[in-house]
């Protein structure tokens, strides 16, 4: 992991959205979130920032009393602030000066009690609180009002095999002006039920709650508590890791790739996908056990050591895989009826994509360039010879075009990596435990992911903040979402390729 | 568009012989830990390895509870007294008063399946039943829209608060026989979520279970077993 420690600036109340503001004008920066510990008698806000082109945080810090919860917000001058101060003001109860819409954001209205905090440290997250029966004659916020408007509701059970979540589109008849979602109804709490808990446990967390992407975020977790017990995993686990966090992105994409070309209804090209898709889940599964590849990763590096022969059949059938999903890209870049769909679909303009720091293959494809395995290496990725795909109109097809190309870059990293594995041991000796809070981060394969932790001197979690892609990007979601017809908004969903489970946490 | 075409019939027939004859690829299931046997101190250090539970000390063997299994793999690689894992996917199981449906629902049983919570791997899984290798249309399954037209409710998740009255909405709204299946640790005893102030212990909490189908995430072909459980073909 990289060694540059984060530049921590305090700073008085009334100055902080001044020099959190002057922080992110400044292009390479950007906003990775919002981190609320309620520490003893003191709440500690942290923003953190990171630059998108060299090596290198930014942590503002705020302190002050918990008797006093209110704080200037900073979200009209960081846009990407906006979602983790409405999150602030539900779980902890602070509020926000200036922030134009509290309230009714992961704790739904119409169910929690007001005034119910559960990320404060008093509550207990074993016992189960009385909740509101829920109100049938609750409406959702219309904000279109024009002769004919009307809001049709979405969900939270919908189509056929869905997410749950909730849309409002509002819609004059044909066409829809905005939609309007409204997440969290998978809310499980990770980050209040983790606290308390022992690292090892806490782990199981950190891969289950968003299952798509497993490896990915256990990894950042390891990465998180190996910094803070100041050990690092040997080289030959970090070849596997990088090994294994390629696999997923490979297999991730061709399931994201899958959901569009179902979206558009071209049926072949859907089954070929799925097809692609099953492949790569039971290559994992032939690998290393699992097919999501659970149980692996492990703090201080892997669970379980794999033969090089292994290793290299694994990334040639992978291999197999690419060809064909090069196959089908070209396939589909012919097929003008599915690009008619795709084109100008959802789309996120570059200026948008900065100014709410979007993270991932959406933000690629609308021209942000930015990757944390470039910017921020982990893991040895800086040993790796590797591209940043990006495109520039920021469109469903863009979208899908990025998508493809990282999936080609994925494998070429697999090829590099089961070349040379370096031999030894996969797991370093356990540290005596020890305590402290860091920052883990990785590039998952929805996008830049940052994982907090902070670790009491007897080993539990005190605090554990997990800042998504699906969180960041479902913020984003707004802007590709106005003026279309009903028609797109599926495809506008799947070529997003968000993911609720990861968003709700 | 002729090389669509073209392609689908080139690409030719994937699904699986299963349930006719047995599945024999590689990597269509995590495989389970099964009962193992010990002498008594070895039995309960290697149940104690066991997070969430599933694993029972019972005198000279370690027997395993499936609802709680979240494929940790600790029992097999954090111990010196490993665990039998086998592979193999049939650990669907009726539950005493369950209900099946049988008769008219040979050729078509329709699917409502509601998310009530899960992390996504459960949901993709499910996903997968629609792929050319499951193919779960030539067993005469469907998967529906509405529950108004659904026959079995499959449900995966720990049941979150939010969920919990859509659930049982989506439940009341279908008309009668039906079936209820719970897929995945979650929705059978919470998994490493549950129960909690957000989240339930499962969706026996809310709507009374049918058929169990184990697994973190059930890989399709377990979800395939529970269908033709749910409809007593198995």
């Amino acid at each position: 992991m990289s060694a540059v420690s984060p530049r921590e600036i305090e700073c008085a109340k009334d100055e902080l959205p001044g020099v959190c503001a002057r922080l992110y004008a400044d292009e390479s920066c950007g906003f990775a979130g919002l981190i609320v510990e309620e520490r003893g008698a003191e709440w500690e806000l942290r923003y953190v920032f990171y630059r998108a082109e060299a090596p290198g945080w930014v942590h503002v810090v705020q302190r002050s009393p918990v008797s006093d919860t209110v704080f200037p917000s900073i979200s009209a001058r960081v846009p990407a602030a906006d979602w983790h101060e409405r999150e602030a003001e539900d779980l902890f109860g602070l509020k926000f000066s200036g922030h134009p819409y509290l309230g009714d954001f992961v704790l739904h209205n119409d169910l929690w009690q007001e005034g119910l905090c559960p990320m404060r440290k008093g509550f207990d997250a074993a016992k189960p609180v009385l909740k509101r029966e829920p109100d049938p004659h609750w409406k959702p916020r219309r904000i279109v009002h024009a002769p004919g408007a009307f809001v049709m509701p979405v969900g939270p059970v919908f189509s056929g095999v869905t997410e749950s979540a909730h849309f409002q589109l509002e819609t004059v008849g044909e066409d829809v002006i905005r939609a309007f979602p409204r997440l969290f109804y998978k809310y499980r709490a990770v980050e209040k039920i983790a606290e308390g808990r022992p690292l090892e446990h806490a782990l199981l967390l950190a891969e289950r709650f968003s299952a798509t992407t497993a490896f990915a975020h256990a990894l950042a977790f390891c990465l998180a508590a190996e910094r803070i017990a100041g050990i690092e995993a040997p080289p030959r686990a970090r070849a596997l890791r990088v090994l294994l966090a390629e696999l997923e992105r490979l297999r991730h994409h061709a399931g994201a790739i899958q959901e569009i070309c179902e979206s558009t209804g071209l049926a072949v090209a859907a089954s070929q996908a799925a097809i692609l898709e099953e492949d790569l889940l039971r290559i994992s599964a032939d690998f290393c056990g699992h097919r999501y590849l659970f149980g692996l990763a492990a703090v201080g590096g892997l669970a379980r050591d794999f033969l090089d022969g292994a290793c290299r059949n694994c990334v040639s059938q992978a291999g197999e895989a690419g060809k064909r999903l090069d196959r089908l890209e070209k396939m589909l870049r012919t097929s003008s009826s599915f690009l008619d769909r795709l084109e100008e679909v959802g789309a996120v303009a570059l200026e948008d994509a900065r100014r709410f720091s979007l993270v991932g293959p959406i933000a690629r494809a609308s021209g942000l360039a930015r990757d944390l395995r470039k910017a921020q290496p982990y893991c040895g990725y800086e040993a790796f010879a590797f591209d940043v795909p990006s495109e520039g109109e920021g469109d469903g097809y863009a979208r899908l075009r990025v998508l493809f190309a990282e999936a080609r870059q994925s494998l070429r990293i697999m090829k590099q990596a089961s070349t040379a594995i370096p031999h030894g041991p996969v797991r370093a000796a356990a540290a005596l435990t020890s305590s402290g809070a860091t920052l883990g981060w990785i590039e998952a394969p929805r996008g830049a992911c940052f994982h907090w932790l902070r670790v009491s001197p007897d080993g539990a979690i005190e605090r554990y903040r997990i800042v998504t892609p699906s969180f960041i990007n479902w913020r984003g979601f707004h802007f590709a979402v106005e003026k279309f017809a009903f028609q797109d908004f599926p495809i506008m969903l799947a070529s997003f390729g968000l993911s609720a489970a990861e968003n709700d946490r | 568009m002729s090389q669509w075409v073209l392609r689908g019939l080139k690409t030719g027939i994937k699904s699986t012989p299963y349930p006719a004859r047995a599945e024999a690829a590689a990597g269509i299931s995590p495989g389970y830990p099964v009962m193992t046997r010990y002498p008594g101190a070895t039995a309960r250090a290697v149940a104690g390895v066991c997070p969430t539970a599933a694993l029972k000390d019972v005198g000279d063997r370690v027997e395993v509870d499936y609802r709680r299994c979240v494929h940790c793999y600790r029992c097999l690689r954090a111990t010196e007294t490993p665990m039998k894992w086998e592979p193999g996917f049939e650990r669907s199981t009726l539950n005493a008063g369950g209900r099946v449906l049988d008769g008219a629902f040979e050729r078509s049983v329709h699917i409502l399946v509601v998310d009530a919570g899960d992390c996504g791997a459960c949901l993709n899984e499910v996903r997968q039943l629609d792929n050319p290798y499951y193919n779960m249309h030539r067993l005469g399954f469907f998967i529906t829209p509405t529950p108004r037209q659904a026959d079995v409710l499959l449900v995966v998740g720990p049941v979150t608060d939010p969920m919990r009255v859509p659930l049982q909405k989506a439940y009341d709204a279908m008309p009668g026989p039906k079936c209820v299946i719970a897929a995945g640790a979650c929705a059978l005893s919470g998994g490493v979520f549950g129960p909690s102030f957000a989240a339930g212990s499962g969706v026996a909490g809310t709507i009374a279970v049918d058929v169990e189908v184990p697994g973190n995430p059930p890989p399709p072909l377990a979800i395939l077993h529970g269908l033709l459980v749910a409809t007593g073909k198995r």
